[in-house]
């Protein structure tokens, strides 16, 4: 399957990605149900629900602080979550450690880029392939047959990865000395290369010029496509929330004040509120 | 062909060193000079994979040191040599030979051990809890061997001098510097196949961002667990050949200062380079041995201006500049290179990163 | 058998007390700059060394004739400002040019690793390996309460420390100096821009705490009386375990952990050979930090993603 992005991909506009038409087989991808987070005395998340089936590109908005990204915190195993089930593909795996859940084909990006600055871009691909090294210490100590089938494997797997979203050239690069539209790529590079089953974009968006914007919906879209990856992002630029997700969530305060397709949401007076402070001030 | 040519370097250097020693073209104190420097080797390489490739603060170093040091000469002593703690030997003092090796990793193993669980507390904090943590085990282990009687406790233990005498009735060689040579040899494999590969890259990633390494799939606890394992078990190997060399071993030999060496050569030679840990070994030992010959001539020279200068005489008449200089002078260097130089000699690279000459006979990334 | 252990609790509170003034000073210096001083305890030895020298200077003179209370009122404030002294110099030469350079920590704290290190091999370079005998300058009155015994110099130890904790509490929560302290401690980068002095308020921590620990050696002198160049090491690691057992930053948590500490390395010794204290006390403080890592008064920080 060939999965060069060319330069001249497809031009949709901004016509919204439908969701999944097929039916699913077998259990969700993902449910989530009553999710609460409290720290302290502080509700950050409350009684939080959704459920995936395969297949969409949804969204998750809010204002600051309103506790996105501890959803994502919650469904990447960062933290355990107070109250509330997360059942993946029919496993709860509330609780499970975070290189647990990746290993079960959930990947993530950061609000802040988190690249290993000091590593190649390579290197950065590389190493997130450890949920499926298959050797040990020894291994590596010894280099069997199985180490070195195994290395060329996952070198491999990175490249090919890098080449896919054109970003080959910069596979001896160190990610500090990129620009940031490209350690952005790297950093969805590096997420994709674990197969996930759900791709969890934090704010993909942000710090990006107008140009890298476009770009970057592009490149979202494609990935939806090709990669046949579930997609959930957070997101405050209203033009890639709207452009690509099919159905949007609205988080206030850890409470989801609203949730719907994008035109649904653009009109209700709650996310309005929420967002621009009520007309009567 | 290429692969083939550091190898064979290695084993070159091994025979010559060897063949000189035998011949007695080497004397015992250029011998023991280089044996120092090959454990100097190990103990910095090693502790360089905890402070240096996963950038934590582990200050007790010298606790591992010590658990090799012991189990291996308790257990050597107890098997193979006439003793007054454990009498007659077990077994024939022939066999030493051939079991020395062996011996050696079981006191690694068992420094590997203790390193188990002073990396469990490593999952939960970094940084100055760690150096606390550290510091306080390698308290513990010097105060638990002084309290062991049966070892020696503070008096310390001996009798492996004749561990080196029975290997020397088998075959005449300079067994000790064979071991040592080639306990460095292993080490810096070890070290080398660990941190190059896949696996061991991801110490790397703790190092420079732990929180995307765990959610990147890479579990953190088990690589700090391994990562601990082997730098203790190294250590412990270290201990082991210290103890057989000088053939007298205290629990005074492993405390604080004897770790704080192991933390100067890992940042003389730069954290996270391999060949600088080499480097700065090999630099440090020269250095401290360098010191023995020319602090006397301080002293002689502070001397000369008796009765010249007025000042001179304010220096007390007997007063040497004895070899305790030698322990201001390396904390020193060391303050020294952290205002000027933090990053030590080769920093984060490696040699051939300098020389990319070098890549053509060895791939070192 | 109540006996015994009251007694037991005056020697912990004494002996605690020299933990408590060294923790102090490292508790201070933390909450200011999130730096180890692992050279504190080094300058608590230093103190008990310029005092020996000062007290010993003014004996030679006539205020001997005057009487030891004298020669040791003029030698607490004396060694006080001197091993202040010592404290501020060290970070002016060693820890302020890498401040300056924004170095990491790491280096900032091997370089205080290294600093303990010369203060003590340079002691014992320059002053040889024969241990200094400090002079008595003040009899010791022993009071009896009962079956307890207490002496003039146990109890002024203990009123020291209690006395330089509420000082240094009321300076750290009452006045303007110690809000500034405060202050750098949440945020190093904001507080320049708001006007206050950054490195005026660190000389003033060192001094702060360098001159406790002075007046901890001095102290420790007066109450053992055999002074060797490593006395610093092991009383100052401990010190700091014990701040750090408190909940380092936190003044309240550096007074009690060093008590603590001397609690327990009392009781060790009242129940097992003397050999086992440091080996029990360590161990004690290792289980107390991995049941609370950060310490009894310590607040956790999370990271934030």
């Amino acid at each position: 399957m060939n999965r060069t992005l060319s330069a001249e991909t497809t031009g949709e506009s901004t016509a919204a990605v439908s969701e999944a038409s097929s039916a699913p087989t077998g259990p969700r991808l993902l449910e989530i149900q009553h999710l609460t987070q409290r720290f302290g005395g502080l509700c950050a998340v409350s009684d939080f629900n959704a459920a995936f089936e395969g297949g969409e590109l949804r969204g998750l908005i809010g204002p600051n602080g309103a506790g996105k990204t501890t959803v994502f915190n919650l469904v990447s195993g960062f933290y355990k979550p107070t109250e509330g089930a997360l059942i993946l593909k029919g496993k709860n795996i509330a609780g499970m450690k975070p290189h647990q859940v990746t290993g079960m084909g959930i990947a993530r990006t950061f609000q802040n880029i988190r690249l290993w600055n000091d590593m190649t871009v390579l290197d950065n691909i590389r190493i997130s392939q450890h949920y499926q090294l298959g050797y040990t210490i020894w291994g590596s100590l010894f280099r069997s047959r199985n180490y070195m089938a195994a290395e060329e494997r996952i070198r491999k797997k990175a490249l090919d990865i890098l080449e896919a979203l054109d970003l080959a050239r910069f596979a001896d690069e160190v990610p500090k000395n990129l620009p940031y539209g490209i350690q952005r790529k790297v950093e969805i590079a590096r997420a994709l290369s674990i197969d996930p089953d759900l791709l969890l974009l934090d704010e993909p968006a942000a710090g990006l010029n107008s140009r890298d914007v476009q770009e970057l919906i592009q490149l979202i879209r494609w990935i939806h496509k090709e990669f046949d990856v579930t997609i959930w992002m957070i997101e405050h630029q209203m033009t890639v929330v709207m452009s690509l997700c099919s159905w949007i969530q609205v988080l206030d305060f850890g409470v989801t004040i609203a949730e719907g397709t994008p035109e649904e949401i653009q009109n209700n007076p709650a996310v309005i509120k929420a967002y621009l402070g009520d007309e009567n001030i | 062909m290429q692969r083939l040519t550091v190898p064979v370097l290695l084993a070159i250097l091994f025979f010559v060193l060897v063949g000189m020693s035998y011949y007695d073209l080497l004397d015992l104190y250029i011998q023991s000079v280089i044996m120092f420097v090959g454990i100097n080797i190990i103990l910095g390489s090693s502790l360089n994979i905890v402070n240096g490739y996963m950038g934590e603060f582990a200050c007790g170093h010298a606790a591992f040191m010590a658990i090799g040091a012991y189990i291996s000469s308790v257990i050597n002593v107890m098997l193979f040599t006439q003793d007054r703690i454990f009498g007659a030997p077990l077994l024939p003092p022939e066999m030493s030979l051939y079991f020395f090796p062996f011996v050696l990793l079981i006191g690694g193993f068992g420094a590997a051990i203790a390193g188990l669980l002073v990396a469990i507390p490593s999952f939960k904090t970094r940084g100055d809890y760690l150096a606390i943590i550290t510091i306080a085990a390698n308290f513990i282990v010097t105060s638990t061997i002084i309290n062991m009687d049966t070892i020696g406790g503070s008096r310390g233990f001996m009798g492996m001098k004749q561990i080196t005498f029975a290997m020397e009735d088998v075959i005449f060689l300079p067994w000790m510097l064979i071991w040592v040579i080639l306990s460095t040899y292993f080490t810096v494999w070890v070290i080398y196949r660990y941190v190059s590969s896949t696996y061991g890259k991801g110490i790397i990633a703790i190092h420079q961002d732990e929180v995307a390494a765990e959610i990147m799939s890479v579990n953190t606890n088990k690589m700090k667990l391994v990562a601990f394992m082997i730098s203790s078990g190294l250590a412990g190997l270290a201990g082991g050949l210290f103890a057989h060399i000088l053939g007298y071993i205290n629990p005074g030999s492993f405390g604080i200062l004897k770790s704080t060496e192991a933390l100067v050569i890992v940042y003389l030679g730069g954290m996270g380079s391999l060949s600088g840990s080499i480097l700065a070994a090999i630099l440090f030992t020269l250095l401290l041995e360098g010191l023995r010959f020319v602090l006397p001539w301080m002293s002689s020279g502070l001397h000369w201006f008796d009765g010249v200068f007025y000042w001179a005489d304010l220096i007390p008449e007997g007063y040497q500049v004895s070899q305790v200089w030698k322990w201001v002078i390396i904390p020193l260097i060391l303050v020294l290179l952290m205002q000027f130089r933090p990053e030590g000699i080769l920093g984060n690279k490696e040699l051939s990163d300098l020389f990319p000459r070098l890549r053509r006979w060895y791939s070192f990334k | 058998m109540i006996a015994t252990f009251i007694q037991n609790l005056f020697n912990a509170l004494q002996w605690g007390s020299f933990y408590s003034l060294i923790a102090l000073g490292y508790t201070l210096v933390y909450g200011v700059l999130t730096l180890i001083n692992f050279a504190h305890g080094d300058i608590f030895m230093v103190g008990a060394y310029i005092a020996f020298f000062v007290a010993t200077f003014f004996l030679g003179t006539a205020l001997l004739a005057e009487g030891g209370w004298v020669v040791l009122a003029l030698t607490i404030p004396l060694t006080m400002i001197l091993t202040a002294f010592v404290g501020v110099t060290l970070e002016r030469i060693a820890y302020r040019p890498l401040r300056r350079k924004g170095a990491n920590r790491l280096y900032v704290v091997i370089t205080a690793l290294m600093c303990g290190l010369i203060l003590e091999n340079g002691n014992l370079a320059l002053l040889g390996a024969s241990r200094k005998s400090f002079p008595e300058l003040v009899d010791k009155v022993v009071f009896s309460i009962g079956p307890v015994s207490l002496t003039n110099l146990k109890v002024a130890v203990v009123f020291s420390a209690i006395a330089v904790f509420f000082l240094l509490q009321f300076i750290v929560t009452k006045t303007q100096i110690g809000m500034a302290m405060r202050a750098i401690s949440y945020d190093k980068f904001a507080v320049p821009l708001m006007g206050i002095p950054i490195d005026t308020i660190i000389v003033f921590t060192f001094i702060l705490g360098s001159s406790m620990a002075g007046l901890a050696g001095l102290l420790f002198a007066l109450s053992y009386p055999i002074l060797d160049p490593f006395m610093g090491a092991l009383i100052g690691w401990k010190a700091f375990i014990a701040a750090v057992v408190g909940g380092i930053g936190d003044i309240r948590g550096a007074f009690l952990g060093g008590f603590l500490l001397g609690f327990v390395e009392i009781l060790v010794v009242a129940f097992f050979p003397s050999t086992f204290r440091d080996l029990i006390a360590f161990s004690i403080l290792l289980i107390i930090l991995s049941v609370k890592p950060t310490g009894l008064f310590g607040v956790a920080k999370t990271t934030k993603i």
